[in-house]
């Protein structure tokens, strides 16, 4: 693989790693409580982040993560209250969002030689030293969140109710859950892009579950799953010029329906045999 | 060791539930549970009114009622998951946020396992997470995991320890929420219609996990709509009826056909019947 000689494919294959591993960690919480595509709809508010920050100069990620925060702190809000009008909350939210982006990148574009497109689907294959540095950082806090605090995290996402009577602090949890899902979508714009974010936590998430039977054992299996099909992804990419992160989520996705019908013609292998014998 | 709300709150010493409790030291007058002319309404409509329960320490209170009675509100409204539109609910002698010093002394077992279970769960990782009302913020000790063994073993589930939750019986389910309640050693055990639905094999073990509780100096609030094989246990009965309570004391003995398990009770009395479960005068 010589491609991987070149400096930028490197650094394209640290990034995508550092995406593969926090995705997961953190679409894990969002699938225990059946809010999967939450991460979809916070990728569409930072896309007004990333506008802001073209337009006024200033480092995207930077803008992406402060707007992408309060956004996710907004949902929070808007579940915490349960309404029935809480769909349409989130529908503002989103939509607002990704219009709002849409709206100032075009204003910024006799500015800057920014590009939507790599902002919504990912540019892996240009990432620079310091946005790995940065993606870095921000993973590491990720990770620390994700890993150190799993035992609160998987009690309030399992059962809020208990949690709350139990005495654990509930609504701070929920808002650095919010907050850190903020930071991983911004990290993962530059592998995978803001539309394809949610895909990288939840399908390795979903195939991991396949053949797990405990909370642990799926989280460190998707983790798993994510970074092999991240760094498989981008080689394909570099090899076979394709889109990285279109790249990426697919082989995500061929990974589980390979492991779903693999188990599925066990089964059915299985039953036959139990029947013959029968 | 602190059980009677005086003094500091002690998480880090381990419960000791081993020696007999000791009856010779005088005996804490503050109420584990006392409510005073609760009310909870929900869209103005009153679902409890004029509540007033006190629990001591060390008795096993079932609250009993037909559906719709208001029990599970009132149970509810005791763990603070019910807002109170008048009245006062206090906690091991403490009200309003001065409880959350004692929450870690609550134990509470809803009917059902929640809804975000999206992803799988083992057994004992649910109840190690019922471990961390005590654990605080610190990483765990052998106490912990001892705590949860303990736990486990109670209810009769430590050879599944390693199995997903969703694989079990209903009944199974059940036992691994008391598991998980039992696993913060607390002092009062809220339980909401613990047997509903569930097998006579979990049913007996849950008897028997309550029984070692109490015996070990527990507090049992318990609803039921029918005590089947907890009855025993039971040291009084409190009646709710339209949200407001019919009779507290003495546990009534249910009459003729209403001792029935899986017994129903959806139809009016006729005047001929004797005063059963529910007392006279109810329809």
């Amino acid at each position: 693989m010589e491609i991987f000689e070149y400096a930028f494919m490197q650094r394209a294959l640290v990034g995508a790693l550092i995406t593969g591993l926090i995705a997961p960690a953190l679409g894990i919480y969002l699938v225990q409580r059946r809010m999967a595509l939450i991460g979809d709809g916070i990728g569409h508010i930072a896309l007004t982040g990333v506008g802001l920050g073209l337009l006024t100069g200033s480092a995207p990620v930077l803008t992406a993560v402060v707007v992408a925060a309060a956004g996710a702190v907004a949902v929070e809000l808007v579940r915490q209250r349960g309404r029935a009008s809480g769909d349409i909350a989130l529908a503002l939210l989103f939509y607002g969002g990704i219009s709002g982006g849409v709206f100032l990148v075009a204003l910024s574009a006799g500015r800057t030689n920014a590009n939507l497109t790599a902002y919504l689907f990912g540019s892996p294959l240009t990432t620079t030293s310091t946005d790995l540095a940065v993606m870095a950082v921000l993973g590491g806090l990720v990770l620390a969140v994700t890993l150190l605090l799993r035992p609160w995290l998987f009690a309030i996402c399992h059962d809020e109710e208990y949690a709350r009577v139990a005495g654990l602090p509930v609504r701070a949890l929920n808002l650095l859950l919010a907050v850190t899902t903020a930071v991983t979508v911004t990290v993962a714009m530059r592998a995978v892009g803001l539309l394809l974010v949610s895909a990288l936590m939840v399908v390795p998430v979903a195939t991991a579950q396949l053949v797990t039977r405990g909370f642990r054992s799926t989280m460190y299996l998707a983790m798993a799953i994510s970074v092999l099909a991240s760094a498989v992804g981008v080689g394909i990419a570099g090899v076979y010029d394709t889109a990285p992160g279109a790249t990426i989520i697919l082989v995500a996705i061929a990974g589980f329906a390979l492991l779903a019908l693999g188990l599925g013609a066990v089964r059915g292998w299985r039953r036959r045999r139990l029947v013959a014998a029968a | 060791m602190s059980r009677t709300g005086r003094g500091p709150v002690d998480r880090t010493s381990p419960v000791d539930r081993t020696s007999p409790v000791d009856r010779t030291s005088p005996v804490d007058r503050t109420p584990v549970v006392d409510v005073r002319g609760a009310t909870v309404a929900y869209d103005r409509t009153p679902v409890l009114t004029g509540i007033d329960l006190r629990v001591s320490a060390r008795e096993v209170v079932a609250i009993l009622g037909p559906n719709g009675s208001g029990k599970s509100t009132l149970v509810k409204a005791v763990l603070g998951l019910a807002p109170l539109v008048a009245g006062s609910v206090a906690l091991f002698g403490s009200t309003g946020s001065a409880i959350r010093r004692h929450r870690h002394r609550i134990g509470y077992v809803p009917q059902r396992l929640g809804a975000g279970s999206g992803v799988p769960a083992t057994v004992g990782e649910v109840v190690a997470s019922g471990r961390l009302a005590r654990r605080g913020l610190r990483p765990p000790r052998k106490a912990d995991r001892e705590a949860i063994e303990r736990a486990l073993a109670a209810v009769g589930l430590a050879e599944r320890t390693r199995d997903p939750v969703s694989a079990l019986s209903g009944g199974q389910q059940q036992r691994v929420l008391i598991a998980r309640a039992l696993a913060a050693e607390p002092d009062l055990l809220v339980l909401d219609e613990p047997t509903a639905g569930v097998d006579a094999a979990s049913q007996d073990a849950f008897a028997g996990a309550l029984r070692a509780f109490a015996a070990g100096g527990g507090t049992v609030l318990l609803v039921a709509h029918e005590l089947g094989p907890l009855q025993p246990l039971v040291t009084r009965a409190v009646v709710i009826h339209s949200g407001r309570i019919a009779h507290d004391g003495a546990v009534p003995e249910p009459t003729g056909y209403h001792a029935l398990p899986g017994h129903d009770h959806v139809h009016p009395h006729a005047d001929t019947d004797r005063a059963g479960i529910w007392g006279p005068g109810w329809d």
